[in-house]
C-alpha cells in the first residue's frame, strides 16, 4: 500500500497550482464570472495547453493516459481555486462517455478536438421529475429514416449552454423508469429543434434547460449499444461523482485553511477568537471532517478504475455520503466562525460555501447515496 | 395546567384571522411566501395598516398604543401573522428602540419619537456593530465628541440591516475613550440619517441580496437632546435592548409556516415516503413543537413586565437552528433543480420559486450570527443561568 502521489502526479499538481495561483486568484475569477459567457476561453486554452484537458484520455488521441487518481490531483486544485470553466462537464462527463462508450470513429473525431480545447461537451440527462434516478428517462428517440428523432425535456444540464456537443439520453424502448431501453445520442449545438436556455447558478456556474423538439440525428450519433445505455450512464456518473468528491476535498481544504487563519487573526475581547475553547473544538471537528473526506474521496478515485460495477457503486455512494455531509458541515462552520464576514460576497469563503452547497447535492444527495449504498449491500 | 384555547381566545383568533384576510395585500403576501425582496413601502405599508388597527405594538404600555393582550393573545397574533404570510414588523423601531425610550427616555423624547414610530412614519435601523466590535460590542470605537449643544460623531458601523431604507439610526457611540472599563464611556444616540456626513454603502451577501450596509459617519452633528439616558451610561441601555432583540429572533410562527411548506414540497417530490428524509423532517417538527411550548412558558414568566433575561438566549439558539434546518430540508426537496439561480435571458417558464431555495438556505445562515451569535448566547447561559 502506498498513499503517496507519484512524481508525475506531483508535477501535474504543481504546474496546475502555479497557473491557478498566478492567473486565477479571487479577483481574476470575479472578472471571469462577470462576463456574459461566465468562463474564460483563455483559461480554457491554457488548460488545453498544459495538457489538463487530456489527463484521462488515451495517448493515441493526444491525452496523458492518466488514472482517476491523476484526475483527483486536478479536481482538488480546481476545487480549491473554485474554477468555473466547464471541466467536469467536458472531461468528466462528455469526454468520458466517448472514451468508454464511443465507437472508434467517434473517438477519433471527438477526443483530439476535446483535448485541444476546441470541443466542449455536456451531458443532458436530468428530467423535470427524475430527481437523481438515472433510469427516469422519458425523452423519446423514434426511428426515422436512417436515424432517430429526439423529443423531450432536460433540466439542469451542467454547462449545456456552452457545449458544442451534447450527450443526450433518450428512450428507444420501454417506459419512464425502465432500466432497459435507454440509448445515448450525440447532438451538436445548433441542431434544428434544439433549444437551450442558460441560467447562472449561485456558485457561478451555468446550467441549461435543454428542449428537444423533433431533433433529427443520424446513425452515427448513437453512442454505445441501442437500448443498453443505462450501465454506461451509471458508470460515467459514478466516475463524475468520484471527481466531484475530489473537487470537494479541494474546496473543503480551502475552507479549513481560511477558517483556521481567521481564528488566529480575528481578535475579539482582546484575544484571537481561536483562543476560545468552544471554537477550538469546532475547528478540530472541521479538520476531522476534512481528513475523512480526503480518505473517502481517495478510495472512490482508486476504485472507479479497478472495481467491478457492484463494488464501484458501493464505494462511490459511500464517498458521496461522506462528502455531502462534510461539504455541509465544513461550509456551515466556515461561515459561522467567520461571523458576519462569512456572509459577504467579498470573501472567497462565501463562494466556497456556495460551491460546497451545490456539490452536496450533485449527482445525488446524502440520502440518495445512503439508499443506494444500502441497496448495494443488500444485493451483495 | 390547561394548554387549550378558551372560547374567548378562539374568538380572538378568528377575529385576527379575518382581519388579516381582509387587509393583507395578495402581492405582498406572495412576496413573503416566495422569499422575494420586500420594498420599504411593502414593509411600512403593512406597518401602517396594523397601526391604524391598533395592533402594531402589542407590547407597549396601553397609554402609548399597546393592546394589553394576554400572553396567549400575543402568541395567537404572532401565529396568525406567521401562518398568513404577513411581512415582518421591522423590529428596530417598535420592538427595540421603543422599549428603550419607554424605559430610559425623557418625556420629550417619548412624545417626539414614539407616535411616529407607532405610525411607521420613520424607518428605524440599528447601529451597534463595527468592524472591530461584533461579539465584543463594548470595544466599539465610533466617537461622539460634545461640542456645545451637539455631539460630533465620527466612525463606522457595519452590518446595518436595511440601512439603505433608514430614516433614523440608533447608535452606540464612545463619549469617553479613557475609561478603565470599556463598558463605561459608551452612550446611546438617536441620529437622523439625513444629517450631512453620513454615507451608506451596501454589502452584498452570500445569497447576493442587498440587506445589510456599512454606515460611515464623518463629523456628523447630532443634537445633544438625542442622547438617551445619561452620557457614558449607554451600555446599560445597550444590554436592555439586546434582550428585546433576541426575543424576536425565535420566529416560531414563521417556522411553523415553513414546516408546512417543506411538507408540501416534500410530498410533491415523493420524499415523505423516504424514511431518511421523513426522519429528519420529523425531528425538526418535534423540536419545533417543544420550542413552541418553551416559548409560551417563558413568556408566561415575563407577564409581570420583567425585562427578558438569559432565557431568551435559549429561544434564540433553538429558534434559529430550526429555521436553518428547515431551509436545508427545503433545499433538499428541489434536488438537481435547485441549481438554476438566474436565467441569462428572462423567460416565462423559469421556476423562480425553486430558484429561491438555495439563496434562502444561504441567507438564513445569518440567523445564528446576528443578534449575538449562538456561541455568545451559549456563553451567556453558561454564565448567567448556570453560574459557570
Ligand atoms: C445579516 C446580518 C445582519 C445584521 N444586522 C445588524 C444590524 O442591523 N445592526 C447591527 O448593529 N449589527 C448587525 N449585525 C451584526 C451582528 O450582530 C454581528 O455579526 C455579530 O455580533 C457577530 O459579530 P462579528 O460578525 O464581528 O463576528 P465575531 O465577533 O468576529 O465572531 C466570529 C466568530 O467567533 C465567535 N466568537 C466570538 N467571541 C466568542 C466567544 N467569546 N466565545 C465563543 N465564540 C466566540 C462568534 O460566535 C463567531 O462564530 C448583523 C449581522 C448579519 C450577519
Amino acid at each position: 500500500m502506498n498513499f503517496e502521489y507519484s512524481d508525475e502526479q506531483r508535477l501535474l499538481s504543481e504546474t496546475l497550482r502555479k497557473f491557478l495561483n498566478t492567473g486565477y486568484g479571487f479577483d481574476a475569477r470575479a472578472k471571469i464570472t462577470a462576463t456574459p459567457a461566465g468562463f474564460s476561453e483563455d483559461v480554457w486554452a491554457a488548460l488545453a495547453e498544459m495538457g489538463i484537458l487530456g489527463v484521462p484520455f488515451d495517448e493515441k488521441f493526444g491525452g496523458f493516459g492518466g488514472t482517476t487518481v491523476d484526475m483527483m490531483v486536478v479536481m482538488e486544485a480546481l476545487g480549491e481555486a473554485l474554477v468555473v470553466e466547464p471541466y467536469l462537464a467536458t472531461v468528466g462527463l462528455g469526454g468520458r462517455f466517448v472514451a468508454r462508450g464511443g465507437a472508434a470513429p467517434q473517438q477519433a473525431r471527438i477526443l483530439p478536438a476535446l483535448i485541444a480545447g476546441k470541443t466542449k461537451m455536456a451531458f443532458a440527462q436530468t428530467e423535470p421529475e427524475a430527481r437523481y434516478d438515472l433510469a427516469r428517462v422519458a425523452t423519446r428517440a423514434t426511428p426515422s429514416g436512417d436515424g432517430w428523432v429526439l423529443e423531450g425535456d432536460k433540466r439542469a444540464v451542467l454547462h449545456g449552454g456552452c457545449a458544442d456537443l451534447l450527450v443526450v439520453s433518450a428512450r428507444t424502448a420501454g417506459g419512464d423508469g425502465d432500466a432497459r431501453g435507454i440509448s445515448l445520442f450525440l447532438v451538436e449545438r445548433g441542431a434544428a429543434g434544439l433549444a437551450i436556455d442558460d441560467a447562472r447558478t449561485l456558485d457561478n456556474l451555468r446550467v441549461a434547460d435543454v428542449r428537444l423538439s423533433g431533433v433529427r440525428v443520424g446513425r452515427d450519433a448513437l453512442l454505445g449499444a441501442e437500448g443498453g445505455g443505462l450501465p454506461l450512464i451509471e458508470e460515467v456518473v459514478d466516475y463524475a461523482t468520484a471527481l466531484v468528491c475530489a473537487e470537494a476535498v479541494g474546496a473543503i481544504k480551502y475552507a479549513h485553511d481560511a477558517t483556521l487563519d481567521y481564528l488566529k487573526t480575528r481578535r475579539q475581547f482582546g484575544v484571537p477568537i481561536g483562543s476560545f475553547q468552544a471554537l477550538q473544538h469546532r475547528m478540530v471537528d472541521v479538520l476531522i471532517a476534512y481528513e475523512q473526506a480526503r480518505s473517502i474521496a481517495t478510495l472512490a478515485c482508486v476504485k472507479v478504475d479497478t472495481a467491478d460495477a457492484a463494488e464501484r457503486r458501493r464505494v462511490v455512494s459511500a464517498a458521496k455520503v461522506k462528502i455531502a455531509d462534510a461539504a455541509r458541515h465544513v461550509s456551515q462552520e466556515a461561515v459561522q466562525l467567520h461571523g458576519g464576514m462569512g456572509m459577504t460576497e467579498e470573501l472567497k469563503i462565501s463562494h466556497t460555501f456556495r460551491r460546497l452547497t451545490t456539490i452536496a447535492q450533485a449527482f445525488g444527495d446524502a440520502d440518495h447515496h445512503l439508499a443506494r449504498f444500502a441497496a448495494a449491500r443488500a444485493s451483495a | 395546567m390547561d394548554l387549550n384555547y378558551s372560547p374567548e381566545e378562539t374568538a380572538f383568533r378568528d377575529e385576527v384571522r379575518a382581519w388579516i384576510g381582509a387587509n393583507l395585500a395578495a402581492d405582498v403576501r406572495d412576496k413573503v411566501l416566495n422569499y422575494r425582496e420586500l420594498s420599504k413601502d411593502d414593509l411600512l405599508g403593512w406597518h401602517k395598516k396594523l397601526a391604524t388597527k391598533g395592533w402594531v405594538a402589542p407590547g407597549w404600555p396601553k397609554e402609548w398604543g399597546g393592546t394589553d393582550w394576554t400572553v396567549v393573545q400575543r402568541y395567537i397574533f404572532e401565529e396568525e401573522c406567521g401562518a398568513a404570510g404577513c411581512p415582518p414588523i421591522v423590529p428596530f423601531g417598535v420592538r427595540m428602540c421603543a422599549p428603550v425610550l419607554l424605559r430610559f427616555g425623557t418625556d420629550a423624547q417619548k412624545q417626539r419619537f414614539l407616535p411616529r414610530m407607532y405610525n411607521g412614519e420613520d424607518f428605524w435601523v440599528q447601529g451597534y456593530s463595527e468592524p472591530g466590535a461584533g461579539s465584543d460590542l463594548a470595544s466599539l470605537k465610533t466617537r461622539a465628541v460634545r461640542d456645545g449643544d451637539h455631539y460630533v460623531v465620527t466612525g463606522q458601523k457595519i452590518w446595518t440591516t436595511l440601512g439603505h431604507y433608514g430614516d433614523w439610526i440608533f447608535c452606540l457611540v464612545r463619549t469617553d475613550p479613557k475609561t478603565e472599563k470599556r463598558q463605561d464611556g459608551i452612550s446611546f444616540l438617536l441620529i437622523d440619517m439625513t444629517t450631512p456626513g453620513i454615507t451608506v454603502r451596501p454589502i452584498v451577501l452570500l445569497d447576493q441580496s442587498r440587506e445589510v450596509n456599512e454606515v460611515f459617519f464623518d463629523e456628523v452633528r447630532v443634537p445633544a437632546e438625542n442622547l438617551v439616558h445619561e452620557e457614558n451610561k449607554g451600555w446599560t441601555v445597550a444590554k436592555f435592548l439586546l434582550g428585546y432583540e433576541r426575543m424576536g429572533t425565535g420566529n416560531i410562527a414563521v417556522s411553523k409556516r415553513e414546516l408546512a411548506r417543506v411538507k408540501e414540497l416534500a410530498a410533491r417530490a415523493g420524499l415523505l415516503d423516504d424514511p431518511r428524509f421523513a426522519d429528519r423532517l420529523t425531528r425538526v417538527e418535534v423540536e419545533l413543537m417543544a420550542l413552541e411550548i418553551t416559548n409560551l412558558r417563558f413568556l408566561d414568566q415575563l407577564r409581570g413586565g420583567r425585562p427578558p433575561g438569559a432565557e431568551v438566549s435559549l429561544l434564540k439558539i433553538k429558534g434559529t437552528e430550526i429555521q436553518q434546518a428547515l431551509t436545508e430540508l427545503m433545499l433538499q426537496t428541489a434536488g438537481p433543480l435547485a441549481q438554476a439561480f438566474r436565467p441569462l435571458e428572462a423567460r416565462a417558464g423559469f421556476d423562480a420559486f425553486t430558484a429561491s431555495l438555495m439563496p434562502r438556505y444561504c441567507n438564513v445562515r445569518k440567523a445564528t450570527i446576528y443578534a449575538g451569535s449562538n456561541e455568545i448566547q451559549r456563553n451567556i447561559i453558561a454564565k448567567a443561568t448556570l453560574g459557570l
